[in-house]
């Protein structure tokens, strides 16, 4: 595996808003058919780590290396343009839209032509429902329904069925468990497994260690903007990396004192 | 095949409309129900419906639009000064007060994508600047606030005229315009934009949609339909005033309520405003058939505005939670 490049590296990157500094020399990689996950309490920056891979934010300095090469974005189409996807916590969806008319959105397929257009609804329909399908969401059979009328993971998973559907090669997922019960969380989680199996880079961004361990190949702990710690999988325990997300010894303390 | 047109957004919107026109069909009797009573609402519907249609695009996608009420009167005395005052060929005319509508709808429109100011507050701001040049410049050049022209007969047939001396002809434009917008909201690929901008801005622009050409595109289409009908306006009545068009302001935005637009954005359709502007309609214009005090149909419109927005967000929930066909338990 370390014969092909990282599909992403970042490379001691900085960034900082005016006088404040939100990230401190992070190096990432994630290679495909990897997931990395990224763990963090909240306001350890990693909204503004996800932004940076995202290109909404240029990192102050730093290099970004995509297949090995240097590179920078220019803007968020950029980075989709060239593969990033980014998913959030609540699927980034249109609630009142249809499954087909919402995973088209901006890409529509049509029929006829000049003025005399029109939305291809039943094709659209027919790829969004063979889309999410082949992610085992076999529940998802009209392509009609509301996307308000899922639920939140089989929301996630239309959005990230959508994204890899037009091309994505690395998937950030912010917090795609967050909001969601265990037994949604285990779906989402299935999804991650199959995106990964279908070789996509994927970075998990959670604070919730049980689902990092459940998915993880490599994880890095991020603490005030800077990586805290960088480990494969089995290198660490579930207890050390919870310490670790909350600073230190905090969990280990409260623990001895209800002893 | 029943339950599932119950369960369409517009179901509402029609059930509304059946009661309305059933009572007022019980108060006014045959006239009502008969050519006078059909003409005077439809006149009605094809005027504020004209511009209901525009307006409900835009507040499908999350915005509003309130200087139409001065785009009208702007749009009928800059017809009438360069046709009446200045008796230039009355196409020109037309041109130039359809152009003062496009242009207020372009700066509206840049506007509202340039700055963060709510297009609510901002709208009202082009409003009164657009009164304020309208009243001026109609004093400065005409004199007085009122200005008269005489269209040439084709003008007159084609947008002024009546059939039989009750049903206006801009029932048959309102009509082909709701054929124009029904096939750019539901049919083209740009209506899928116009929803997804209404849902989620931010995911929308992610998409790689043109969101600020497209709120400039639809600010330019309800500039355009309140100057149409100003324009229609003067033909018609052969004058123009600078005080016209205030009431199209709440009318239209109630039209496309009652028809079922969520005031939030995402969803909405052409029939669901066609039928609000329908019912809005019947009861403005049913109250004058009807005996009773013309006051009391104010007091209608309100109460069914209430409830159309009490009973859109029960529809919504209901649309969004259906399934067609019976899926495993959940």
């Amino acid at each position: 595996m370390s014969t092909t490049p990282p599909v992403l590296e970042l490379r001691n990157i900085d960034k900082s808003f005016g006088p404040i500094d939100v990230l401190h020399s992070i190096s990432l990689k994630v290679q495909a058919g990897e997931v990395l996950c990224l763990l963090g309490d909240n306001g350890a920056g990693k909204s503004t780590l996800i932004k940076t891979l995202a290109g909404v934010h240029q990192p102050t300095s730093g290099q970004i290396l995509m297949d090995g090469e240097e590179t920078r974005f220019t803007g968020p189409r950029d980075a989709s343009a060239r593969g990033i996807a980014t998913v959030h916590q609540f699927g980034g969806t249109f609630p009142l839209m249809s499954i087909g008319r919402s995973f088209f959105v901006g890409v529509e397929p049509t029929k006829g032509w000049g003025p005399f257009k029109r939305f291809d609804r039943k094709r659209a329909n027919e790829i969004a429902v063979k889309a999410v399908q082949d992610f085992g969401i076999t529940r998802i059979d009209d392509g009609d329904r509301l996307v308000g009328g899922l639920s939140g993971g089989e929301r996630q998973s239309l959005a990230i069925a959508r994204a890899v559907h037009f091309g994505a090669r690395v998937l950030i997922l912010d917090e795609p468990t967050a909001a969601l019960g265990v037994k949604q969380a285990a779906h989402v989680l299935r999804i991650v497994n199959e995106a990964k199996r279908r070789g996509l880079a994927v970075v998990f961004i959670t604070h919730q260690v049980m689902h990092a361990m459940a998915v993880g190949d490599h994880f890095a702990v991020l603490i005030r903007g800077a990586i805290a710690a960088d480990f494969r999988k089995g290198e660490r325990s579930r207890e050390e990396i919870t310490d670790l997300m909350a600073g230190g010894e905090t969990m280990a303390g409260l623990e001895a004192l209800s002893h | 095949m029943f339950a599932s047109l119950l369960r369409r957004p517009e179901a509402g919107s029609f059930l509304g409309l059946v009661v309305v026109y059933l009572f007022f069909a019980a108060l006014g009797g045959p006239v009502f129900l008969g050519a006078p009573g059909w003409s005077s609402w439809l006149n009605m519907a094809a005027e504020v419906g004209f511009i209901a249609l525009p307006i409900g695009l835009l507040m499908i996608a999350g915005e509003l639009d309130i200087s139409v009420g001065a785009i009208l009167p702007a749009a009928s005395l800059t017809t009438a000064i360069i046709s009446g005052h200045y008796d230039l060929p009355l196409w020109l005319g037309i041109a130039g007060g359809l152009s003062v509508g496009l242009l207020v709808g372009f700066v509206n429109g840049v506007l509202v994508t340039r700055t963060t100011i709510p297009s609510l507050i901002l709208t009202i701001g082009t409003m009164f600047g657009v009164m304020g040049l309208t009243l001026g410049f109609t004093i400065l050049i005409a004199g007085s606030t009122g200005v008269f022209l005489v269209p040439d007969p084709v003008s007159k047939a084609l947008l002024g005229s009546a059939l039989g001396g009750m049903f206006k002809v801009g029932i048959f434009w309102w009509l082909g315009f709701v054929a124009i917008v029904a096939y750019l909201l539901h049919v083209h690929p740009w209506g899928n934009w116009v929803f997804a901008l209404g849902g989620d801005r931010e995911s929308a622009r992610n998409a790689g949609i043109p969101t600020a050409r497209l709120v400039i595109q639809m600010y330019m289409l309800s500039g355009f339909a309140a100057a149409f009908v100003g324009v229609a306006q003067v033909i018609s009545f052969g004058s123009a005033q600078v005080a016209a068009g205030s009431s199209f302001i709440f009318n239209s935005i109630m039209c496309v309520v009652i028809g079922g637009v969520l005031l939030t954005g995402g969803a909405g359709s052409v029939l669901g405003i066609v039928l609000g502007t329908i019912t809005f309609a019947v009861v403005n214009q049913g109250i004058f058939f009807s005996g009773l005090d013309p006051n009391f149909g104010s007091i209608i419109i309100g109460a069914l505005l209430l409830t159309a927005v009490l009973t859109n967000d029960r529809f919504r929930a209901l649309a969004a939670s259906f399934v067609k066909k019976k899926g495993p338990a959940q």
